[in-house]
């Protein structure tokens, strides 16, 4: 069927996007993966409206008494807090955030990985030299603890985690994308994107990075699935943003009540919440693996 | 005037060993030559042909003439014009002036391309012309190429077969309209059958749209087929040069001649002589000076070994030869 | 004289299951290789001639299969043997294989010589002493010098390298090597010398070799015998003067015409049209019809049986009475390319 010339830019958006449902769900993983995080998403987003009660206000119980540490019931399906709050409405507005830092660390710390993993691997020479130091600088630095100090030095506020965890998060996709550029860009087909009269930097973006992108997606999974087990464990020791709520953020609530032994149920939702997404975002990375490696596709 | 001109091109690069063996175990720095002081020209509409072997240098020379590697010393000159002293501008125009055609079907094609923007990407890179005319160009060169652009416009490479792919690589060349277009052993790696069309389709275009060609390949008998001219280059060096009928009927240099009858033909009642050669071919690093050829060469003496011959005979017919022991050599009925 | 049969192939097929289907890349195959005499199989790419070889030598992936009515060598049934049997006795003894790309089979990190030492003693009781000796002969034998038995293999050139492989398939007095691409890749002077030494081999130790290659050159200076291999089948056999000068098969006459001869650089080369056919699920009638100039309607239904057309001379054309004409009619273009 002949096509348009100049197909529009919302169509060519659009194509690839479909493209990308398409290697998704191909793989059995894949699929489980994505209709989870999926979930997540559209409790992330539409928390404020799916959660019950207020999370920091105390409950009664049917006959009217403070519903304090109450199991699972009806009325909350999660329980409740030693101070009454209703944890179900709490794991609904943690999702939001931490899918929110999630996301957010995840990105930008994909594009910062990427970039300087694309710059580093194309230009080699002095350029890759001081990139790659850098990178080494920050390999050495053991993830959690350079993340505490930055909070304890800068303030428990939202902003500084997602900034503390993406500072980290970029060396290894940058390691990684630099090494696939290497080897991209001494292919025959950006030979002959230099004779064609490209410029570097057309090549780069233009040539190199479609080549690189499975590999990219694939760590801005694993990215965003880092984001959210470190934020969880620094919130968990109390490095958290202090005025939002967060899966760690719950379970340090939970340390701190002393109530860990008896409230199983305050320990096992958030717990739960991230080794699901976070499996499920391992598993739609894999979707991605595939095709990053072509030797993986089944015959 | 020549489209073309290289004087006493030469290309180095250098091996360097890490800089701890360079210190501790002394080892120094060696150089590969790949090009020594090679003299071309190249006329207008004219199929240079460039034979020669592994480590013989001209893939490197490709490089150079398509600007995408600088000589080490020596002068490039296009329309007269040095392309090293070019700024960034004129280096723009040259560039569409002068297109590359590569090797491999399989590896010169971007995957993530689609078919229509492998062809339209250097008119887009270099902003020749408004974004929907270079889709029409797009599109007619694809037909001139024998690829329908309805059928193939939206294709990806992995869908299409070697022989499609290289017409591709034409095209995206071509659509350019270069003067000069470099093609680097297009066919080797091409079923037979599918050669020949191939062959006859650059042939074709290059008597419609005028440009002239330096063909490179290690097959004298295609080179035979399609070169106006030909030189045939050993370890870096010049040879021999002339129109190719001289040149394959009636060799001059001691290699060519080697390189010609070791050439199988297809036709089994054909003889031919064991070719005149010994040991075996080496890489260019850290050469000898003189003649790279001496050291398996029947014919040489000293004085081969030490001074570097150039390419030297009749300029009447063109037909010339970097030796001086022609004269000792018997001539022989090919 | 009549020779006798060293090898004798009839009816094999290999099939390949794939995501996409099934593979038929050899189907109906039946030749003999007599002693004493180099056999060619020419073809292009993805014609079966490498899958062939490997079903020949029980060397296929795991998801081919291969079946064959018999499979004879020297008169004994190799195609039947049980696969220890077949380990033991047949491959490398008696049917070696100088394999495709040889030159990136050696492993890195041996000496070149190990390697060969050990081939030999893999499959026969020899001391390491007795097996060194056989070895330098045979380096000797392919012109290589001893001592580069103690070099390893990025020491070696390609064309050494690939000498050496052929001297791993000589180790143990095979009766046929089948050499599958000996050259290609290789420069046309180092290829010159190892088809010259691969000649002088085969005077010395007389064993028959299988020759495959997609080059006519090489085939027609090399070959006794050649078979013609297009979408797995075999469509025509004969000495290799007849192929060269009473060529039956459309697709021979093609292959003459789109290959350059040095020896007659202003002849006009005439390419085939159309690409090589699927050989996914079950194909009637003949494969190369939607190419063949001179197709007529039941081609595209009846597969064409092999037929003899003179002596050791068999084609697999529907029309090969037509001949004559044929051979007139293709050497023109407009008949190809209408």
């Amino acid at each position: 069927m002949p096509d348009a010339f100049g197909i529009s830019r919302p169509g060519r958006v659009l194509r690839s996007l479909a493209e990308h449902y398409r290697i998704i769900q191909g793989n059995p993983l894949g699929r489980i993966g994505f209709w989870v995080v999926a979930l997540f998403l559209v409790v992330a987003i539409f928390a404020p409206w799916l959660a019950p009660h207020d999370p920091w206000e105390m409950q009664y119980d049917s006959e009217g008494s403070f519903a304090s540490l109450q199991p699972p019931s009806w009325q909350f399906p999660i329980g409740t807090t030693h101070l009454g709050y209703d944890l179900f409405s709490q794991l609904i507005l943690a999702t939001r955030t931490t899918m929110i830092i999630g996301a957010v660390s995840g990105f930008i710390s994909i594009a910062i990985g990427a970039n300087i993993g694309l710059v580093a691997g194309y230009y080699g020479g002095k350029v890759d030299e001081i990139l790659m130091r850098l990178t080494d600088v920050l390999y050495g630095m053991p993830f959690l603890p350079f993340v505490i100090v930055l909070i304890a030095l800068f303030g428990r506020k939202l902003e500084f985690v997602i900034l503390a965890i993406v500072l980290i998060i970029w060396r290894t996709s940058a390691r990684v994308i630099r090494a696939q550029t290497i080897s991209i860009k001494q292919r025959q087909f950006i030979t002959a994107a230099r004779a064609r009269g490209c410029s570097d930097l057309r090549i780069i973006y233009k040539h190199i990075l479609p080549n690189v992108l499975p590999l990219l997606l694939l760590y801005a999974a694993f990215n965003i699935a880092w984001s959210i087990i470190t934020e969880a464990s620094a919130s968990f020791l109390g490095f958290g943003d202090a005025d939002t709520i967060s899966w760690g953020g719950m379970l340090y609530e939970l340390w701190l009540s002393g109530k860990t032994r008896v409230a199983w149920w305050w320990f096992a939702a958030p717990s739960l919440c991230i080794v699901i997404l976070v499996t499920s975002l391992v598993f739609v990375s894999r979707a991605y693996e595939e095709i990053a490696n072509p030797r993986l596709r089944k015959r | 005037m020549a489209l073309l001109e290289l004087k006493q091109v030469t290309r180095h690069f250098e091996l360097r060993p890490a800089l701890l063996d360079r210190l501790m175990r002394g080892r120094k720095t060696r150089v590969i030559k790949a090009v020594e002081s090679m003299n071309l020209t190249l006329g207008n509409e004219e199929i240079l042909g460039i034979a020669g072997e592994s480590g013989c240098g001209k893939s490197t020379t490709c490089m150079m003439v398509a600007g995408l590697l600088a000589p080490s010393s020596g002068q490039l000159l296009y329309r007269d014009r040095d392309v090293n002293q070019l700024d960034s501008g004129e280096l723009n125009e040259h560039r569409r002036r002068v297109q590359m055609i590569f090797q491999d079907p399989y590896e010169s094609l971007n995957p993530r391309f689609r078919v229509s923007d492998i062809v339209a990407e250097g008119p887009r890179a270099l902003r020749l012309w408004p974004e929907r005319e270079i889709s029409e160009r797009a599109a007619s060169m694809l037909d001139s190429v024998g690829l329908p652009y309805s059928k193939y416009w939206s294709r990806y490479p992995h869908e299409l077969s070697g022989g499609e792919r290289q017409r591709v690589g034409i095209a995206s060349a071509l659509v350019m309209e270069p003067e000069l277009v470099v093609a680097d052993e297009p066919l080797s790696m091409l079923d037979v059958s599918i050669r020949a069309g191939i062959l006859d389709l650059l042939r074709n275009l290059a008597r419609q749209r005028n440009f002239a060609c330096i063909y490179v390949s290690h097959d004298l008998s295609i080179l035979g087929n399609i070169a106006d001219r030909l030189l045939v280059m050993y370890l870096g060096q010049a040879m021999e040069v002339g129109a190719v009928k001289d040149v394959i009927m009636q060799p001059r240099h001691p290699y060519t001649r080697a390189l010609i009858s070791a050439v199988p033909v297809p036709d089994p009642r054909a003889k031919r002589a064991a070719p005149q050669i010994s040991g075996d071919i080496s890489r260019p690093v850290d050469p000898p000076p003189g003649c790279r050829f001496a050291a398996r060469c029947p014919y040489s003496d000293e004085s081969c070994r030490e001074t570097f011959m150039k390419l030297e005979g009749s300029s009447s017919t063109g037909h010339q030869a970097a030796c001086h022991r022609l004269e000792a050599i018997p001539l022989e009925a090919s | 004289m009549t020779k006798e049969a060293l090898l004798s192939v009839r009816g094999l097929n290999v099939e390949y299951s794939t995501t996409e289907g099934v593979v038929n890349a050899v189907s109906d195959v039946s030749f003999d290789v007599m002693k004493d005499e180099v056999f060619g199989l020419a073809g292009e790419s993805g014609c079966g001639k490498s899958t062939l070889i490997r079903a020949l030598l029980r060397l296929l992936s795991s998801n081919g299969r291969a079946t064959a009515a018999a499979i004879n060598y020297d008169g004994e049934d190799i195609g039947s043997m049980p696969e220890k049997a077949f380990r033991e006795s047949v491959l490398w003894k008696r049917i070696s294989l100088v394999p495709q790309s040889a030159m990136n089979s050696l492993n890195p990190v041996y000496r070149v010589g190990d390697q060969v030492i050990e081939a030999i003693r893999a499959h026969e009781a020899a001391t390491r002493a007795e097996a060194r000796e056989r070895v330098a002969a045979l380096f000797d034998v392919v012109g290589l010098q001893a001592e580069l038995m103690n070099s390893y293999p990025h020491e070696f050139s390609g064309g050494m390298r690939q000498r050496a492989m052929i001297a791993m398939s000589l180790a143990l007095d095979p009766g046929l090597i089948i050499m599958d691409e000996p050259t290609t890749g290789l420069d046309v002077l180092v290829q010159e010398r190892i088809l010259r030494r691969i000649r002088e081999i085969r005077a010395e130790l007389s064993s028959s070799i299988i020759l495959i290659t997609h080059d006519i050159a090489v085939i027609a200076e090399m070959s006794d015998r050649i078979a013609v291999m297009y979408g797995g089948r075999i469509m025509e056999s004969a000495n290799v003067l007849d192929l060269f000068e009473s060529p039956y098969h459309p697709y021979t006459l093609g292959l003459k015409n789109a290959f350059p001869s040095i020896r007659a650089i202003d002849s006009q080369l005439i390419s085939i049209p159309g690409t090589p056919p699927s050989l996914i699920g079950e194909v009637s009638g003949c494969l190369f019809e939607p190419r063949c100039p001179f197709r007529i309607a039941p081609c595209a239904r009846d597969t064409p049986v092999t037929e003899n057309v003179g002596e050791f001379h068999q084609v697999r054309c529907l029309r090969h009475a037509d001949v004559e004409t044929f051979r007139e009619k293709s050497t023109r273009k407009s008949t190809w390319h209408s």
